[in-house]
């Protein structure tokens, strides 16, 4: 039984096909981690798999139920799958605890007793206590991208999708976003990781998947495929991150 | 167009001298003032002058006519404050409406467009007459007869139009990321406008829409036209009974003293929020 099981995924944005005939699958626990150059659809990868953009054709199954399954309401999809981005995405307006509390109060009707308390744990746990009643843009970049993590596990998900969440960090904050994302995995998360830091896939990913040009070229355990690739296009790539001191 | 900037001023290496922070506004204070004299010069220097001075600067006459003048003037700033109230509400409405998607809102948005494409495309004086004259002329039961009521309808109207427009624009400007951040934590669409979206936009517009309410202050004076005994119209009353024109001076005197305020408070609150957005990028 897979967590998510994503089939024969094929994706266009207007005419430019952006994923082409995509298949992974994810068990409890695993950790995948996408590679690829900008542009090869990873992100899009993600944003199928939670619905937020239409796909064209294929399915994403989430415990064996398609997510457009009548008895899977978007709520709970939204529940079960959460999603950190880039961009941290945080609501500039809101403190971080009402940023965290939202979706449980609002969405699902949780009260605001136990969402805060809930919050305040999961605060503590990732070292952010004190921050609860800080606006987003007094927190550095690092605490903010911790804080949007937070947000996403609020809900308590089964399965977490981390878009590039350090790419758009400075060099010294990135080890404290990565720190957080082994400690879930201890935990028994299950991800969908998109990255550019190798290393740091090598070591969390039970699986890495290589994207190119909206498919999967290849996929393997990390010591296989980064010592070993098997596609061309798979060597030059990694070829091109070494140079660029990346791994 | 001051380049005399508030703050802290003793950065090392550059520390401005009050000469350097206070003459530049000065120098503009007596460009404005030359101008003003050259022109009067001009003006004064004309064959006719002492009989416009007269008719239209007569300090006796604009005492006079203040009080009347005044009481219109209650009756302008009234019609504004109320509809202001009623254009920022139904205008987010409009907005709302237009930011709507998927097929079941198509109504509403087709709606908002055309609502918004009608009134904007016509002049609020005739908006006025028609709305003012018309409508009770239809002498539909139940409805308000008179001309104020409707005159102000069609400013609001009018008004409305604009400031969805702007209101658009606000929640445009909200990052992209906002809304997805706001559907992958499972919020509709209502609720991804009502708690991410409109709480930013609306902080966004609030400049550009208090520059709507200053045009506003002084389009209220439209209203005029129906025969609504606001100020311009008292003062016209005036100059009918008397031949003199102070008192329409004496009309020009209270706008200005309304509208330039709420001009410097938008100015205020136009810095302060770039300053503020400047702080988020940095
Ligand atoms: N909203 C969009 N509209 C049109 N094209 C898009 C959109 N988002 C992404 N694309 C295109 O889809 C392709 C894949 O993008 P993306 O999934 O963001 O790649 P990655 O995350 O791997 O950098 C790119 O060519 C990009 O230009
Ligand atoms: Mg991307």
């Amino acid at each position: 039984m897979y967590r998510i099981e994503i089939e024969h995924l094929t994706k266009y944005y207007g005419k430019k096909l952006v994923l082409q005939d995509v298949n992974l699958r994810v068990a409890d626990h695993e950790v995948v981690c996408l590679i690829g150059a900008s542009g090869s659809g990873k992100s899009t990868l993600l944003r199928c798999v939670n619905n937020l953009v239409d796909f064209d054709q294929g399915d994403v199954k989430l415990d064996g139920l398609s997510i457009f399954d009548d008895g899977l309401s978007s709520g709970e999809l939204y529940k079960r799958i959460g999603m950190v981005f880039q961009s941290y995405n945080l609501f500039p307006h809101m403190t971080v605890l009402d940023n965290i509390t939202l979706a449980p109060r609002r969405v699902h009707r949780i009260s605001r007793a136990e969402s805060e308390a809930c919050a305040h744990e999961l605060l503590k746990l990732f070292d952010l206590d004190g921050f609860a009643g800080s606006y987003p843009e007094q927190l550095s970049g690092g605490q903010q991208q911790r804080v949007a993590i937070v947000r996403a596990l609020a809900t308590r998900p089964e399965v977490l999708m981390l878009d590039e969440v350090t790419a758009a960090l400075d060099p010294e904050l990135i080890g404290g976003v990565l720190q957080v994302i082994r400690d879930l995995r201890k935990q028994g998360m299950t991800m969908i990781i998109v990255t550019h830091e190798m290393s740091f896939a090598r070591d969390v990913a039970d699986l890495v998947c290589f994207l190119d040009g909206g498919r999967i070229l290849e996929e393997g355990p990390p010591q296989r495929l980064f010592s070993n690739p098997e596609n061309p296009r798979t060597r030059q790539f990694l070829q091109r991150i070494i140079e660029a001191g990346r791994l | 167009m001051t380049s005399a900037r508030p703050g802290p001023v003793s950065r090392p290496g550059r520390n401005l001298r009050a000469r350097d922070r206070f003459l530049p506004s000065l120098i503009g204070l007596l460009m404005v003032l030359g101008t003003f004299f050259l022109i009067r010069a001009v003006v004064i220097r004309a064959e006719q002058w002492p009989r416009i001075k007269a008719q239209f600067f007569n300090g006796q006459a604009i005492i006079d006519v203040f009080p009347q003048v005044l009481k219109g003037f209650g009756l302008n700033m009234s019609v504004w404050a109320v509809s202001l109230v009623v254009i920022a509400l139904w205008a987010l409405v409009l907005a709302v409406f237009r930011s709507l998607h998927g097929p079941w809102f198509a109504p509403l948005r087709v709606f908002s467009i055309v609502y918004i494409d009608l009134l904007r495309g016509l002049p609020s004086l005739l908006l006025v007459l028609l709305f003012g004259f018309g409508v009770p002329a239809l002498r539909i039961p139940g409805l308000p007869q008179k001309s104020l009521f409707w005159g102000a309808m069609a400013m609001i109207s009018s008004y409305s139009a604009y400031a969805a427009e702007v209101y658009r624009s606000g929640m445009e400007a909200v990052h992209d990321g906002q809304r997805a951040a706001a559907k992958a934590l499972g919020l509709s669409q209502g609720q991804t406008l009502r708690f991410a979206i409109l709480p930013q936009a609306v902080r966004n517009v609030v400049p550009s829409l208090l520059n709507l309410a200053v045009a506003l202050q002084k389009d209220v004076a439209l209203l005029s036209v129906l025969g609504v005994r606001d100020a311009v119209r008292e003062a016209q009353i005036y100059t009918a009974r008397t031949f003199n024109y102070s008192s329409l001076v004496a009309a020009a005197l209270l706008f200005l003293a309304a509208t330039i305020p709420l001009a410097r408070f938008t100015d205020y609150l136009s810095r302060k929020d770039r300053e503020r957005r400047l702080q988020f990028t940095v």
